[in-house]
């Protein structure tokens, strides 16, 4: 199995439920607490497993907005993995997801350092790393209807745009989701093979640019102009 | 990269200290005239294992939880960070013995000792190159990325190593000896070369963008927000920036007193002036080091709105 998660940038609204909820879910999950450092201060800081970033794409008038959100890939050549001296993160071989043993990481951040997309982060108060475990404690536990087996990420997200899948199985809903719409990896020339797929905005007609002709046109377009400011 | 100031003394000082026991054992084993001397080897012996001890010691200090860094040595197959942790530890029974047998034997020493002397230098080598594999072995910093990495530590860590000797045989003998100054030059010469490559090096174009990082490689992308009103833990780790300006002032200015400074004393070979001439060098070497993190960009970098690295 090749677990990991397909996200739709095309119906992504960027309304940062999924970041929500992950925190919620983890923080009492299998990790230990997601910390906040001065969380009701000028400064907060803490450690999150999912993070949402907002791109504009393309040059105006013919831009578009992208909302971004960015989680463990749970890659396939993990070098988080590989650098650790402490052997506090493995790479399940049943599942592929990648997680930090929080009993044995020593805190020295070469994990974080080796992650192109940002995935781990160092917990302020622990003092170990944290990351995404395609939420591990909630998808194999049998207790929960079938349907709510799934990260928390992905029952939460309003518009459907995140979906969680084996990627190893041709015939799966994120497998079908690659192959329709093009999948894509980030930055895929560094090799480390990532599992998480985003699949493109789909193109959309750019928006017509109508025509105004005579006097009454003309004051018609000013006065747009002036009610659309 | 944020600079850890922890790691910047680790390098540079446990970086001379290997330099320091690696000639000093080169030498004396190999039968260098002015280091058949007990004074001189049992000194420059205990200068380089207080300077490795003591940067091993600072290296803990950035961990953000110590409590577990005894499993360190766990992973000796696939991390450099563990190899670099066992060979450190793995050097100080052969340097021990070896010291044994100069304080007991004097310069000429039983076999058995100076095999241990052999095994230790190879070991200050190995641990060097190690701790360079560390920043090397990461595909997602290109200033690190590179074989420039590990010959300038090992380069670097020679040079100091060089000068440190030197500055002790004044000490013990009050005259320079000419072979021990023209090896501290010529590893002068070496260190200034390998940097002035590396910062050359350094300033060509990466191949990953905005674009690849993101996947939309048709189009120009431009960040319009993090996500988050504070800086978070990335942004402290790898968003350290630092203008242009004063990194090019910093480059002259280490480059400057690590190299060309400690060149000039060594010249004047007085005793008085290797203590300076050491001691710029050190400054020199923390300002290069400093710069060897300021100036490394991570991939993430570009997730929060830089085009390129």
């Amino acid at each position: 199995m090749k677990l990991g998660l397909v996200v739709d940038l095309d119906t992504c609204v960027g309304c940062h439920g999924c970041a929500t909820a992950c925190k919620q879910w983890n923080t009492s999950g299998t990790i230990g607490p997601l910390s906040d450092k001065d969380p009701y201060g000028k400064d907060p800081n803490g450690a999150w497993l999912n993070r949402i970033r907002t791109y504009e794409v393309g040059d105006t008038p013919n831009s578009k907005t992208v909302h971004m959100p960015m989680s463990c890939m749970h890659c396939e050549d993990a070098a988080c993995v590989t650098v650790c001296p402490t052997g506090a993160s493995y790479k399940r071989s049943e599942d592929g997801i990648v997680l930090v043993d929080q009993d044995k990481c020593m805190g020295c951040n070469l994990c974080a350092w080796a992650c192109p997309y940002g995935a781990r982060e160092l917990d302020p108060n622990e003092g170990t790393m944290k990351k995404c475990t395609l939420c591990v404690d909630r998808i194999y536990d049998e207790k929960l209807p079938e349907d709510e087996r799934k990260p928390a990420c992905v029952l939460t997200c309003p518009t459907k745009s995140r979906t969680f899948g084996d990627f190893d199985d041709p015939n799966s809903e994120v497998s079908k989701l690659v192959r329709e719409r093009a999948g894509k990896q980030l930055m895929p020339e560094l090799g480390y093979n990532p599992v998480n797929t985003y699949l493109p905005p789909r193109n959309k007609p750019v928006a017509v640019k109508y025509e105004t002709t005579g006097i009454a046109g003309k004051v018609k377009g000013w006065v747009n102009k002036v009610i659309a400011r | 990269m944020h600079p850890a100031f922890s790691v910047l003394i680790f390098t540079v000082v446990s970086g001379a200290g290997y330099g320091l026991i690696f000639l000093t054992i080169l030498g004396h084993l190999s039968g260098l005239a002015v280091l058949q001397n007990q004074s001189l080897l049992l000194s420059s012996g205990v200068l380089s294992l207080v300077m490795i001890s003591g940067g091993l010691l600072s290296s803990t200090l950035h961990l953000a939880n110590p409590k577990n860094a005894w499993r360190a040595f766990s992973r000796f197959k696939t991390s450099w960070l563990s190899r670099e942790a066992v060979f450190a530890i793995l050097f100080y029974p052969f340097a021990l013995l070896y010291l044994i047998g100069v304080w007991m034997q004097g310069a000429e020493i039983a076999a058995v000792f100076s095999l241990a002397g052999w095994v230790a230098a190879v070991l200050a080598m190995i641990t060097l190159f190690c701790t360079s594999m560390i920043y090397a072995s990461l595909k997602t910093i290109r200033q690190w990325n590179s074989a420039l990495t590990p010959v300038s530590y090992l380069a670097l860590g020679l040079m100091s190593g060089g000068v440190l000797l030197l500055m002790l045989q004044i000490m013990v003998d009050d005259t320079a000896s000419d072979v021990l100054k023209n090896v501290a030059l010529a590893l002068l010469c070496v260190g200034v070369t390998v940097k002035v490559i590396y910062f050359f090096w350094i300033g060509k174009p990466s191949g990953s963008s905005i674009k690849t990082a993101t996947g939309f490689t048709q189009a120009s992308v431009r960040l319009l927000d993090q996500g988050h009103s504070s800086n978070g833990f990335l942004n402290n780790e790898f968003g350290y920036t630092v203008s242009a300006n004063k990194l090019l002032r910093i480059r002259f200015l280490a480059v400057a007193v690590a190299f060309f400074l400690p060149m000039l004393l060594v010249c004047l070979s007085g005793p008085f002036a290797l203590v300076i001439a050491t001691l710029a060098m050190l400054a020199g070497l923390l300002a290069e080091r400093w710069l060897f993190f300021a100036e490394a960009r991570h991939v993430v970098r570009m997730f929060h709105g830089d085009q390129s690295v």
